[in-house]
C-alpha cells in the first residue's frame, strides 16, 4: 500500500501531499504523523498541499485533527501552499481550519514556525526572570 | 428549459472510485471551459456527496451531464443511491448535523458551492441529490 513520506527537517516534520488522497491514505497519514511528532519530539509540522486541487470536509477534518493532536504534543501545524481556488472553496464550504496556520510556501512556513518557537522561549525566560525576582 | 447535451454514468462501489469520478467531473467541466474556481467548487461539492453515498448508502450511481439553459452551459450531477434514505432532510441540511463523528458540512456546504441543489429521499428506498454548476455561476 502507498504511504506518504514524512521528512524530518531539524525540529520540524514536512509532509508533501502529491496526490489527491483517498480516505484510507489520509487516515494513515494522520496516525503516522502524530506518532512521528511524539517519537521525534518535533516542534512543528508543515503540510505542503500545493499539489492538492480539492480539500473537502473529510480532508479538512484530517488536517484539523493533525493540528489538534500535534498541539497536545507541543507542536504547531502550518499548512503550506494552499491554492487560491481551494482557499475560496473552503470558506464557502464553511470549514474554518481552526488552529491551523497557513503560509505561502515551505520556507515561509518554516520561518513562521521558528518565530513561534522564539516567542515560546522568550516567554519561558520571562517566567524564569520572574522567579528570580521573588523576594526571599 | 434545461437541455442535456452529453452524458456519462459512473458507478460508485468503493473508495478508489471517488478519485476516478472526480477526474471525470473535471474533464467535463474543462470541456465547457469552466473556470478554475467554479471547477474547484463543483468538484468539492461532488466529493462531499459521493462520500455520503459511500458512507451511508454503500455506494450508488452518478450521472454526469453537460446541460444548457439559454446561452449558459453547466454541469449537472445526479447522485442516486438505494441506501437507508434520510428521514429528516431539514435536519440533515443543517450545518454541523451528523449522525457520525464527522463535521456535518457535506450537504449544507455542497448546497452553498453550487447554483442549484435539490434532494429527494425516502426512508428505506434511497436518496437522490441533484446539483448544477453553471460555467459563469
Ligand atoms: N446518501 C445518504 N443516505 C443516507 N443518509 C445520508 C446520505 N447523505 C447524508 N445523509 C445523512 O445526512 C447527515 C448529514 O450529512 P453531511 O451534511 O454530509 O454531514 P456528515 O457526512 O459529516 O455527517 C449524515 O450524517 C447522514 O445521516
Ligand atoms: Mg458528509
Amino acid at each position: 500500500m502507498d504511504k506518504i513520506p514524512i521528512l524530518r527537517m531539524g525540529a520540524f516534520l514536512l509532509v508533501t501531499i502529491q496526490v489527491d488522497l483517498y480516505d484510507r491514505l489520509a487516515l494513515n497519514l494522520e496516525s503516522d504523523l502524530v506518532q512521528m511528532v511524539s517519537k521525534t519530539d518535533a516542534k512543528g509540522v508543515l503540510i505542503d498541499i500545493s499539489a492538492v486541487s480539492i480539500v473537502d470536509s473529510f480532508m479538512g477534518r484530517i488536517i484539523g485533527n493533525i493540528a489538534n493532536m500535534s498541539r497536545i504534543l507541543d507542536a504547531e501545524t502550518v499548512v503550506v501552499g494552499m491554492q487560491p481556488a481551494v482557499a475560496i472553496t473552503l470558506v464557502e464550504l464553511g470549514l474554518p481550519l481552526k488552529g491551523v496556520h497557513t503560509a505561502l510556501d515551505v520556507e515561509k512556513g518554516m520561518n513562521l514556525l521558528r518565530s513561534k518557537m522564539q516567542v515560546l522561549e522568550e516567554e519561558e525566560e520571562d517566567l524564569n526572570d520572574e522567579d528570580d525576582n521573588i523576594p526571599v | 428549459m434545461i437541455i442535456s447535451l452529453s452524458k456519462d454514468v459512473v458507478a460508485i462501489t468503493k473508495e478508489q472510485d471517488v478519485i476516478l469520478f472526480r477526474n471525470r467531473v473535471k474533464e467535463f467541466a474543462q470541456k465547457i471551459k469552466m473556470g478554475l474556481v467554479n471547477q474547484t467548487k463543483l468538484i468539492t461539492a461532488a466529493s462531499e456527496l459521493v462520500r455520503n453515498m459511500l458512507r451511508y448508502a454503500d455506494g450508488g450511481q452518478i450521472t454526469i451531464e453537460v446541460v444548457s439553459k439559454g446561452r449558459e452551459n453547466g454541469i449537472r450531477l445526479v447522485f442516486k443511491d438505494s441506501g437507508p434514505g434520510i428521514s429528516d432532510i431539514q435536519l440533515a441540511m443543517k450545518d454541523g448535523f451528523s449522525i457520525g463523528k464527522s463535521l456535518g458540512l457535506g450537504l449544507p456546504g455542497a448546497k452553498r458551492l453550487v447554483n442549484d441543489f435539490s434532494i429527494a429521499s425516502e426512508a428505506g428506498k434511497g436518496t437522490v441529490v441533484t446539483i448544477i454548476k453553471w460555467v459563469n455561476g
